[in-house]
């Protein structure tokens, strides 16, 4: 009895699986209108332009994947609503079905995994040091008995933690309440070094009154897949996610896409960004995949 | 939903599940890596910290500017007062408390420059107990207003002076009654604190930010700082009732225990 009722359970939710494999693209095909999950200053990555309109890296990237899912379903018009989205929200958002496609700046690891799905990364992100081009600080081994600002809700800041305990280095750490309040510290001379994203660090030096004041040094103290987010348990929609990316890397568009975004003025202000392509990046395009953040850190 | 509390007992380096919940403060298991407990704890802490030296300068200069809004006009030093503190109050009322604190910490300190060694948590404690002493003040104000004014003449044809008469007619009367809404300001002051996580005081907003985010475990983390910041305004809620029914006069203010401390 109780296994029949196991049995029965088990084909019941593989029965709901089923069904659910393509919720998003019936979604999409049904109302012609996608919700695409969107950072409001994550520069270069994802962030507004002003006016509600959103643009980015991974922004323009999620266009042409929605445009290839577009064709796929033989819609004539998609129509895209971005949905502004926070650290906090991004998770439970893309588990509730409100944002369909999140192209923000998310780190792709084994615990988001279990609620969200992740399309093959196409940004590894490196952990870097930002400090003031004249304090004479190079590496993470000069920060011992420093101010070290980062910014509250990152991983950052865990990684802080386990490099202090780990080579005996003691940091004096300062929290920011996002990152232009961290970037402040440093400006304002409250930290003597930011420890965050490598984009991260290079858009806010870039955005500064002086950017010729800061320089991003040291070695990689961590990388991290960044991947866009789609709904868990739809393997159908991810598959014509990952078909996409698939295309446009062999179309050879990534190298144009990074040199657009990280490498050339961008609106609205026209700053230069200036991430040169990282090896790490560059390995992801070659051989696509949704390995965790876990992964990476083994190597 | 299923809760897993276990999540206070994952070690805050690599989230592996630790042999005592509060190894390293009561120090049960020695070189231990400290675990989401102790941090919760210690950011408790700092949350108190913070409240409580805010909420000995809100009353101190709560009483204080709150009296002298009321002084009579009797020569242009009490002019000077009146004036200092209407203006005291209305400056720290009309800003919002994020401003404030955001002011204090980065715009305060680059013009007077013996403020930059200042901690952040005493400046944001400062912040603080300014914007809520100047709440309290007008309640000190309306309470020594609501006084007949029988008593200050009384006072006056005894030959009292101004500050005698305050001292020791029309303080202990009016203190008394605003001892209630003195109460509520005082039980918001410890959840007004929240804010100091913005200037990078490790306090429990900080707290729930950055471990749920590292946990993935929201919910409960949120459970735990909600619980306690709510433990810290109900004790604050608790000592305010108790001093509200030991000072209270026989006869004076109404004497019914069951409307204390609402």
């Amino acid at each position: 009895m109780t296994r029949n009722c196991l049995v029965a359970t088990a084909l019941l939710l593989g029965a709901v699986n089923a069904n659910a494999a393509s919720a998003t693209m019936d979604k999409i095909k049904s109302t012609g209108t996608v919700t695409m999950g969107v950072r409001e200053s994550s520069i270069p990555m994802s962030y507004t332009t002003g006016d509600s309109r959103f643009d980015g890296y991974h922004v323009e990237i999620c266009r042409m994947i929605l445009a290839d899912v577009k064709d796929r379903l033989g819609l004539n018009t998609l129509r895209i609503n971005y949905q502004p989205v926070t650290s906090q929200n991004r998770v439970p958002l893309v588990q509730n079905g409100t944002v369909d496609i999140e192209c923000g700046t998310t780190t792709n690891n084994t615990a988001r995994a279990k609620d969200v799905g992740f399309a093959n990364t196409l940004y590894v992100e490196e952990v870097r040091i930002a400090v003031k081009a004249n304090s004479g600080i190079n590496s993470i081994s000069q920060l011992s008995g420093k101010k070290v600002a980062t910014t509250t809700g990152t991983t950052s800041v865990q990684l802080l933690r386990r490099h202090e305990k780990a080579n005996g280095v003691n940091f004096d750490e300062v929290f920011g309440k996002d990152h232009a309040d961290s970037f402040l510290l440093l400006e304002s001379g409250r930290a003597d070094a930011f420890v965050m994203d490598g984009s991260i660090l290079a858009g806010n030096i870039a955005n500064s009154k002086n950017p010729k004041d800061y320089k991003i040094v040291g070695e990689v103290l961590s990388t991290e897949p960044i991947a866009i987010m789609v709904p868990k348990n739809d393997p159908e929609f991810k598959a014509a996610v990952n078909a996409a990316i698939a295309k446009i890397v062999a179309n050879g568009n990534m190298p144009k896409l990074w040199d657009k975004w990280f490498l050339k003025p961008i609106p609205p202000k026209n700053i230069v960004v200036g991430l040169e392509l990282s090896p790490a990046t560059k390995n992801a395009w070659a051989n696509l995949n949704d390995k965790p953040a876990e992964d990476y850190q083994k190597k | 939903m299923a809760l897993d509390l276990g999540v206070f007992c994952r070690n805050t380096l690599d989230g592996e599940v630790v042999d005592h919940c509060f190894s390293a403060i009561f120090g049960l298991a020695k070189n231990s890596d400290p675990s989401y407990l102790d941090w919760l704890m210690k950011a408790w802490g700092w949350t108190l910290a913070v409240a409580g030296l805010g909420l000995m300068l809100a009353l101190i200069l709560g009483a204080v500017m709150g009296t002298l809004r009321t002084l009579p006009d009797t020569g242009s030093l009490n002019r000077w007062l009146v004036r200092f503190s209407t203006t005291w109050v209305e400056l720290f009322r009309n800003i919002p408390i994020l401003v404030q604190v955001f002011l204090w910490y980065h715009v305060i300190p680059a013009f007077v420059l013996p403020l930059k060694a200042l901690p952040s948590y005493w400046l944001v404690s400062i912040a603080l107990g300014f914007f809520t002493s100047a709440r309290i003040a007008e309640q000190v104000r309306a309470g020594i207003q609501a006084l007949p004014s029988g008593q200050r003449a009384a006072a006056t044809a005894l030959g009292l002076t101004t500050a005698q008469s305050y001292r020791y007619i029309i303080l202990p009367m009016a203190l008394r009654i605003v001892i209630p809404p003195i109460t509520s300001e005082s039980m918001n002051l410890i959840k007004n604190s929240s804010v100091a996580f913005a200037v990078s005081v490790p306090e429990l907003t900080l707290f729930a930010m950055q471990a749920q985010e590292e946990t993935s475990r929201g919910v409960e983390i949120y459970l735990a700082v909600t619980f306690l910041y709510a433990l810290s305004a109900f004790s604050v809620n608790r000592v305010m009732a108790l001093i509200e029914r030991r000072t209270r006069i026989p006869g004076f203010i109404a004497s019914n225990d069951a409307s204390l401390a609402h």
